[in-house]
């Protein structure tokens, strides 16, 4: 039971993780159909960031650790965000509109280049960081024979992604910016006649996106305390399976999903086997296109000739 | 114009600044901070020129282009007569290659890996420029091929002649497994679910221990020999290659052989390819790509249609994959990863869906073109990622995009029937 206990913590901050990604996915989706193949490495970019200024801040000399974890998340949020940015202007802006395929291959394109940058300028070696956030709240009886821990680091984790997720729905639902975001996911021709800027809102929507795979790729750096350059791959893969478990293009959808997913790989690495934990998580996103195409929260597709 | 290439510099700093900025490094107490402050600098600088010469450069073209506009169309008017001579004199320029003053050995084996590509494009071509089904995880029958060819070879001792159709079916029995779930998806979910498909059948080879060994591969793979001449100096009891027709033994041999081995091969996927066009269901996958809806409604069976597609692209990969895994003589997952697959992909659609000729320029220019910056290692993947993008904003069509009617009814066809624009089938 308590190994129970302890998967199900694991698998829900995992599931946070995920979740941060998989909006980037669904919400770039929603707005102009597309996969953005390369927010799996925007995401690897913002671990590399956070990485970084960490090591800043022990250069820097600041030593109380809840403000250089708060100027990191923000340097990291920002720099990311140019670069989800620019990867959009770069390589799927002059493609809006054009061939149903180009912007999927320049989107390739563009992940290859972001993975390839890195390991040039940051070197193809592992990068360890020693952890920064100690201890946790043992949840389980002192005789008991295994011991569930609630580390703080989880605590921070979960509280953050549920911070942005409120901040992120009030955005959307309740601003002027949301507003436009949500005419132009209805309707790009109909928006821009209304005088939206569509090109902005769909900029937004990457900075948006950009800025929560920072968050993740931070809790990543600070969670596993491992990274490379290879991390976007797998991990955006499993977010976009979280985004079409969900349903694509639904934010609750998106958080949903990504929590489903992390708890389903925790419980399967812990009582069936490690190695196979990504085909997990790829069968369940097959099984899920078959029997329910639009996933859990998403609204079914009308096919028009 | 100066405005916006400093606005592109500034954006270039501050993207340079966290990742060129900064280089991570290890020392004894773990990670270390080193600061290359100045590639900043050059990094905007180089993007403060570059974007202030190719905004020069549109303006420049953007006075000569009405009358280009004019030109192109008019070019693309008789393209099939041109198109015809282009395939005969590039395969018989292939037929000639190993015989040329310039070949050498590493010539032809590049040409070998740069014809398996060739091939794998025009097998993949079946699935997505015919059928337009979008298919990320096309390595996956690549692995499958390979890996069957390994395996029986060396459990059942049979030669690579005799495995090539089993490898072929069993990718094509992948193929359809597949297609099943599958066939009601399209677009982009059908691409993300064909990478998860080709992801697991990696992961699956990575840690099927007792069947593939694992992530040490398969090593001392049968190697080809002529109709049952090895291409070996000596071996007892047995008539080699060199031998039995009197010449002095070379170790180029076999790889000429190999090179005329992945040609036919390659030529015969090609040949089946424009032959199968014309076949009715080779139309049904055209219809398909077009518009499923009616197709349905004209009585095309969609799902026959689509795990046919689905089958002999697979096999192709099938063939190709035997023929890696005899060339290599050692597989292992490492070869068939995820990029492998884009690869494959962006050969086809840079090509110019459904263009053969296209697919054979893409390979030479994605593949053949790096494999002579084999030394810069480190940028060459990074210039490749560079040119898929680059190639998709300046032809996002693919490089030969026109496409040509499959049937085009001429003056004979039936009186009454109006003569129709050559463009129709667009």
């Amino acid at each position: 039971m308590n190994y129970f206990i302890q998967q199900l913590i694991n698998g829900v901050t995992l599931g946070a993780i995920y979740g941060l990604i998989a909006i980037g996915y669904t919400m770039v989706y929603g707005i102009i159909g597309m996969i953005n193949f390369a927010h799996g490495d925007v995401y690897m970019i913002g671990a590399f960031i956070s990485l970084i200024g960490f090591l800043l801040m022990g250069v820097l000399g600041v030593g109380y650790l809840p403000l250089a974890l708060f100027v990191v998340l923000l340097l990291s949020m920002a720099l990311t965000a140019v670069y989800g940015w620019a990867v959009e202007r770069i390589a799927y802006r002059p493609l809006r509109g054009s061939f149903k395929l180009a912007p999927l291959i320049s989107a390739i394109g563009m992940s290859i280049v972001l993975e390839n940058y890195v390991q040039v300028t940051q070197g193809a070696q592992v990068k360890p960081l020693p952890p920064l956030v100690h201890g946790g709240i043992q949840l389980s009886a002192a005789n008991a024979d295994y011991h569930v821990t609630l580390s703080y680091l989880q605590i921070v984790i979960v509280l953050i992604t549920v911070g942005l997720m409120a901040g992120f729905t009030y955005v959307i639902t309740r601003t002027p910016l949301g507003r436009a975001q949500r005419a132009t996911e209805q309707d790009m021709t109909m928006a821009a006649l209304l005088g939206i800027d569509v090109d902005r809102v769909v900029s937004t929507t990457f900075v948006l996106g950009a800025a929560m795979a920072a968050v993740a790729g931070l809790m990543v750096t600070l969670y596993y305390g491992v990274i490379d350059f290879y991390i976007g791959f797998i991990a955006g893969m499993k977010a976009f399976t979280a985004a079409v478990l969900g349903g694509i293009g639904s934010l609750p959808g998106a958080m949903l999903g990504g929590l489903l997913i992390g708890l389903i790989e925790a419980f399967w690495s812990a009582y069936f086997s490690i190695e196979y934990k990504d085909v997990a998580a790829f069968s369940i996103l097959v099984l899920v296109l078959i029997f329910r195409p639009t996933g859990l929260l998403g609204r079914p597709e009308i096919e028009k000739v | 114009m100066l405005k916006d290439a400093l606005a592109a510099a500034a954006v270039a700093a501050l993207l340079a600044l966290p990742l060129l900025g900064f280089r991570l490094t290890d020392s004894q107490q773990g990670l270390k901070l080193d600061y290359r402050f100045a590639w900043i600098g050059y990094a905007a600088a180089a993007v403060f020129f570059g974007r202030l010469a190719v905004t020069l450069a549109a303006m420049a073209l953007s006075r000569t282009t009405r009358g280009r506009r004019q030109i192109l169309p008019s070019l693309a008017v008789q393209p099939s007569r041109i198109r015809k001579t282009a395939g005969w004199l590039m395969v018989a320029a292939a037929l000639l290659l190993p015989w040329a003053p310039f070949a050498d050995r590493n010539l032809v084996d590049k040409a070998t890996l740069l014809l398996i590509y060739v091939m794998l494009g025009w097998g993949l071509n079946i699935v997505v420029g015919l059928a337009g089904l979008l298919d990320l995880g096309y390595v996956a029958f690549y692995a499958v091929g390979a890996y069957s060819y390994a395996i029986l070879s060396q459990t059942f001792g049979l030669s690579f002649w005799i495995c090539l159709p089993f490898a072929g079916a069993l990718a094509a029995s992948f193929g359809i497994l597949l297609g099943f779930p599958v066939l009601r998806l399209r677009g982009d979910y059908l691409a993300i679910v064909t990478l998860g498909f080709g992801e697991i059948v990696r992961v699956v080879l990575l840690n099927w221990q007792e069947l593939t060994n694992g992530p040490n591969g398969i090593a001392g793979i049968q190697r080809p020999s002529f109709f049952g001449l090895p291409f070996l100096a000596h071996v007892a009891g047995k008539t080699t290659f060199h031998e039995f027709f009197g010449l002095p033994f070379s170790p180029g041999h076999r790889i000429l052989f190999l090179y005329y081995v992945i040609l036919v091969l390659a030529l015969a996927t090609n040949l089946f390819t424009l032959r199968i066009r014309r076949l009715p269901i080779g139309r049904a996958w055209e219809a398909l790509r077009e518009d499923e809806i009616a197709c349905r409604s004209l009585g095309i069976n969609p799902t026959a249609t689509k795990l046919s597609a689905f089958a002999l692209g697979a096999m192709f990969a099938g063939f190709a994959g035997s023929f890696f895994a005899t060339r290599q003589g050692f597989i292992s997952p490492e070869s068939f990863t995820f990029i492998e697959s884009a690869i494959i992909l962006a050969i086809v659609v840079l090509g110019g869906m459904g263009s053969q000729i296209g697919i054979v320029l893409a390979a030479i220019l994605l593949v053949g073109l790096p494999e002579w910056f084999r030394d810069l290692q480190q940028y060459r993947m990074l210039a490749f990622g560079g040119a898929m993008v680059l190639i998709m904003l300046w032809r996002p069509r693919g490089l030969l995009a026109s496409r040509e009617p499959t049937i085009r009814l001429t003056a004979e066809s039936p009186p009454g029937m109006p003569e129709p624009a050559g463009e129709a089938a667009r």
